[in-house]
């Protein structure tokens, strides 16, 4: 059995949901993450997403935008990323997926990636812009070597289209909340509670939604249907605003540590 | 492979996020139902003729073919269509594609403009709500562009994320079409991104070549030997070339934007520098480096400023069907004058490129060969960055 989906079942024993705290590789430097996700892990993350950063995030909202742009400004690359991942691995047990873009990891080419993946410790990529249709190679390649490619899903995605995903997809199903890119918002989506029940009819993989996740009020909401919660953009608006390292990882533990609380 | 919708060799296919999936099927459904229909083939044929001024000319370059002292010289004049470029063409077709899928929401990226204005016009025709987004720097470098979109009524969002440029426009398109994609037509302005874009774009551009090839047959009897035409996204090279493509006798030739020269890394030739990767919903040739960021593109003309290329010219240079070359600045900017003094007719700055390969190529040609170059756009546009570009050549500053 991977990590990730261990994870979920030893949350599903205890009748506990995800917190899934995606922050993005490099922002604003390598070794800062480092601390950072090493922090929100002590302070309850149960699975946590990397973002990988690309020059064109074309689903992403400004907060994860410029995030990107921060870490490429410090020189993040993909082979950086998976040198931060191997120093996590050996620290922390939570499951370590990736998220990005499909050319950056295309650039290492599909089956090198995979082995590089697997070699220090990643648990999971997802990867934005690669529907199944086009990603046979790359998701083989990532089977072949025990990583999962996690797929996602939208409001947007039609029934049976639902199911394809469904039983392609390993570790968990992202389910996207909302028609739009990421980024906070204060409302969650209408008709969020009838998309997840929609999936748990066709398939017993764990869903965890994402996309405009941002207080504890919101998590307990979707802790209700869903295995879990994918909050981004509010903690990297918190990283932001605290303008220095040092600050930013006691701002964003705090902040974990009350969404968990909330997810109890 | 090749047979596979949506696919040219190993290139195309439909890389987006899950949500826009959805409406690409939409398109796909919609589009070959809709564009096959003779309700539709009326409407387009008759807004081609009756408002955008087809069929365009095709005029004997006199002065040209003289002066080069090769090959005879033709132009398609894409200048003389409304809006002063072959840009119309696929507005027109996409404008009552939207209007039949009961979309009156009409988004489109620019970059220097003319894709805009092109969107902007159509939808002033057809009653369609239009937002345009353009990059900052594009919004100052093409304030005029701006205005004459704004005259036609459409909504014009700056973009400053990223490099604030083409790319970037194209990025916030996404992101708008994303979050608004239930009521919203994204009119792609050329033969770019996720499947059937790549398709569509060149089904309406077509026309070019389909009349450009009778009016050869028509004045000289034959066709051409040589087909030459600018490649930034490569929607009028796809135009030209597209209905030859079958004609083995004929030669085609994209003229990608050298720059400041392949080896200054600051140019926009993604055919002739480019890797295989992904970009805008489509495997192509792009300009990123060894780490998968795509970088800058760089040209004298904002028209072919952009780091990808339209996946079936990918599979064209592949295929070999088609070769591609480049021109830079400095010989763009000569073309530019050339065709000006030569024959009275002020060319686009990436039309420009097209003439400076044809000065090149012309006379190495025998005299009963005939070249065919599609003149893209007019320069009209061009003018103000001319005159700047003129004053720093004269006080050797350039």
């Amino acid at each position: 059995m991977g990590r990730i989906e261990s994870c979920f079942s030893e949350l599903r024993t205890r009748e506990e949901r995800a917190l899934v705290p995606f922050v993005t590789a490099g922002d604003p430097n390598l070794s800062a993450t480092e601390a950072l996700v090493l922090a929100i892990a002590e302070a309850g993350a149960d699975l946590i997403e990397i973002g990988v950063p690309f020059s064109d995030p074309l689903a992403e909202g400004p907060t994860i935008q410029r995030s990107s742009e921060r870490a490429l400004r410090s020189g993040t690359t993909l082979r950086g990323v998976l040198g931060l991942v191997k120093n996590l691995r050996s620290k922390i047990d939570q499951p370590l997926v990736l998220m990005g873009y499909v050319n950056v990891f295309l650039a290492m080419g599909e089956r090198n990636f995979a082995a590089a993946a697997k070699e220090v410790g990643v648990d999971g990529v997802i990867t934005v812009d690669l529907p199944p249709e086009e990603g046979e190679l790359f998701f083989d390649s990532l089977i072949e070597y025990e990583v999962d490619p996690i797929l996602l899903a939208s409001p947007t995605t039609g029934e049976s289209r639902l199911a394809e995903l469904a039983d392609k997809t390993r570790g968990f199903l992202y389910y996207v909340s909302r028609t739009g890119v990421t980024g906070a918002r204060k409302e969650i989506a209408a008709g969020l509670e009838e998309a997840v029940s929609m999936i748990r009819r066709i398939s017993d993989v764990p869903v965890c939604v994402g996309f405009g996740i941002s207080t504890p009020e919101q998590i307990a909401e979707i802790g209700r249907f869903a295995d879990g919660a994918v909050v981004g953009s509010a903690l990297v608006d918190l990283i932001e605003a605290a303008e220095t390292p040092g600050p930013a990882v006691v701002a964003a533990s705090e902040f974990v540590a009350k969404l968990k609380h909330a997810l109890r | 492979m090749a047979d596979v919708p949506g696919r040219f060799g190993e290139y195309g296919g439909r890389y987006v996020p899950e949500v826009l999936i959805a409406a690409l099927e939409e398109l796909e459904e919609a589009y070959p139902r809709i564009a096959q229909s003779s309700t539709f083939k009326t409407e387009l044929d008759g807004l081609l003729a009756t408002y955008a001024g087809r069929p365009t000319p095709l005029t004997f370059a006199r002065h040209m073919t003289a002066e080069l002292g090769g090959a005879k010289i033709y132009l398609k004049r894409e200048d003389l269509a409304h809006t002063g470029a072959h840009k119309i063409n696929n507005v027109i077709g996409q404008g009552l594609l939207a209007r039949h899928m009961g979309k009156r929401r009409v988004i489109a990226e620019t970059g220097a403009g003319q894709h805009g204005v092109a969107t902007a016009t159509a939808c002033a025709l057809l009653d369609l709500e239009c937002e345009v987004y353009m990059g900052a720097k594009d919004i100052e470098r093409q304030a005029l562009n701006v205005f004459r979109m704004e005259i036609l009524g459409a909504r014009v969002h700056s973009v400053s994320s990223g490099s604030k440029t083409l790319k970037d426009a194209i990025n916030e398109a996404m992101r708008d079409w994303v979050t608004h994609v239930r009521d919203t037509y994204y009119c792609i302005g050329s033969v770019m991104g996720p499947h059937p874009y790549p398709t569509m774009v060149r089904d309406f551009q077509r026309v070019i070549g389909v009349e450009a090839r009778q009016q050869m047959l028509d004045v000289e009897g034959r066709l051409p030997d040589v087909l030459v035409a600018c490649v930034g996204g490569g929607s009028n090279a796809m135009g030209l070339f597209h209905p030859f493509i079958e004609d083995d006798s004929v030669q085609m030739v994209g003229v990608e934007a050298a720059g400041e020269g392949i080896e200054s890394g600051r140019h926009g030739a993604a055919l002739n520098a480019g890797v295989v990767g992904v970009l805008h919903g489509m495997r192509s040739l792009v300009l990123s480096n060894d780490d998968g960021q795509i970088f800058e593109a760089h040209s004298i003309s904002a028209g072919l400023d952009y780091p990808g290329v339209g996946p079936e010219h990918a599979h064209l240079r592949d295929s070999g069907r088609a070769t591609y070359v480049t021109a830079d600045d400095e010989s763009a900017l000569d073309g530019f004058l050339y065709l000006s003094k030569m024959e009275g007719i002020i060319p686009a700055l990436e039309s420009a490129h097209a003439i400076a390969h044809a000065r090149v190529l012309a006379p190495t040609l025998s005299s009963d060969a005939i070249v065919l170059i599609n003149l893209s756009g007019r320069g009209d546009k061009d003018a103000p960055q001319v005159r700047d570009l003129l004053a720093a050549r004269r006080s050797g500053s350039h």
